[in-house]
């Protein structure tokens, strides 16, 4: 699966290269690097959101733009899709993705837990900026269990 | 080439306006005004359709006047074309519209994927949108 490392190997290094220099190792400078990854994740889910369903028909509803992001695209970003999909059907929806490829390279369990969060701010964006094209504003945050195993 | 489009975002704002030369520009901006509250019931017709009406396409907006067929597209992400050519041009196709929005869409959505474009902003490529744009209304003629 060359593309699919292609992108891994950069994102890592997107988060490497924000952290090698940090100005700022306290949690203000934290802070500032996860909103840089949020932000690329963010424009790139824009020109996403644009291209991907280029050839679908119209979205009918929000659910079905739910859908199109646990299908279409984590199926173009991450060569799977996402493991389930869940609502309150009041505008809140957990995504699930039990076997996160960004994450599934670091040791299993509890080890590098904390720092699970550089490695979700960039596809946090990636889902928020995809929304805002479709038309939806919405908060994005992401949590880890324990790593992927 | 007697054609004009248009590129509409979300909020109905215009990304894009281009009349042919011998075109009334302030004209097909009036024009282009209008078609709006038409393209808006389609999309909300859309989603109140008991019918699978979900196509992209949406054909003619609304009947003729100063011969002129005003036809509309909008995209999942809301953003709308617009394209108003001469009824005197009786040679054009539904396929033929269908396929010129087509290439709109697709190279709005290159636009989209320029690092250098600002999503939301006024559409300013020259070379690929705007000739693109050029020589589909050179083929209408």
């Amino acid at each position: 699966m060359a593309d699919a490392a292609l992108f891994e190997f950069l994102h890592t290094e997107m988060v490497a290269e924000l952290w090698a220099h940090h100005s700022d190792p306290g949690p203000g400078g934290q802070k500032m690097s996860l909103c840089v990854l949020e932000g690329m994740g963010f424009r790139v889910g824009q020109a996403l959101g644009e291209r991907l369903p280029q050839e679908t028909l119209a979205f009918r509803e929000e659910l079905d733009i739910l859908k199109f992001l646990c299908k279409d695209l984590w199926v173009a970003v991450f060569q799977k899709q996402m493991d389930s999909l869940r609502t309150n059907h009041q505008g809140t929806y957990v995504l699930q993705d039990n076997s996160f490829p960004l994450l599934i390279r670091m040791a299993s369990g509890l080890q590098y837990l904390e720092e699970a969060p550089k490695f979700l701010a960039f596809t946090c964006g990636l889902l928020r900026g995809a929304l805002s094209t479709l038309g939806i504003k919405s908060l994005v945050t992401a949590s880890v269990a324990s790593l992927p195993t | 080439s007697r054609a004009s489009s248009a590129v509409l975002a979300r909020d109905n704002y215009p990304l894009y306006i281009r009349s042919s030369p011998t075109e009334n520009e302030l004209k097909f901006h009036y024009m282009v005004h209008t078609s709006l509250d038409v393209v808006d019931e389609k999309i909300s017709a859309m989603g109140k359709a008991l019918v699978d009406q979900r196509e992209l396409y949406l054909g003619l907006l609304y009947p003729t006047e100063d011969h002129k067929i005003k036809y509309g597209y909008v995209t999942n992400s809301k953003v709308k074309f617009v394209m108003v050519v001469d009824s005197s041009n009786t040679a054009l196709r539904d396929n033929e519209i269908r396929s010129m929005f087509r290439k709109l869409h697709s190279s709005y959505t290159d636009v989209m994927c320029n690092p250098f474009y600002n999503p939301g902003d006024r559409i300013q490529s020259r070379r690929a949108f705007d000739s693109m744009v050029t020589s589909m209304m050179v083929q209408v003629c």
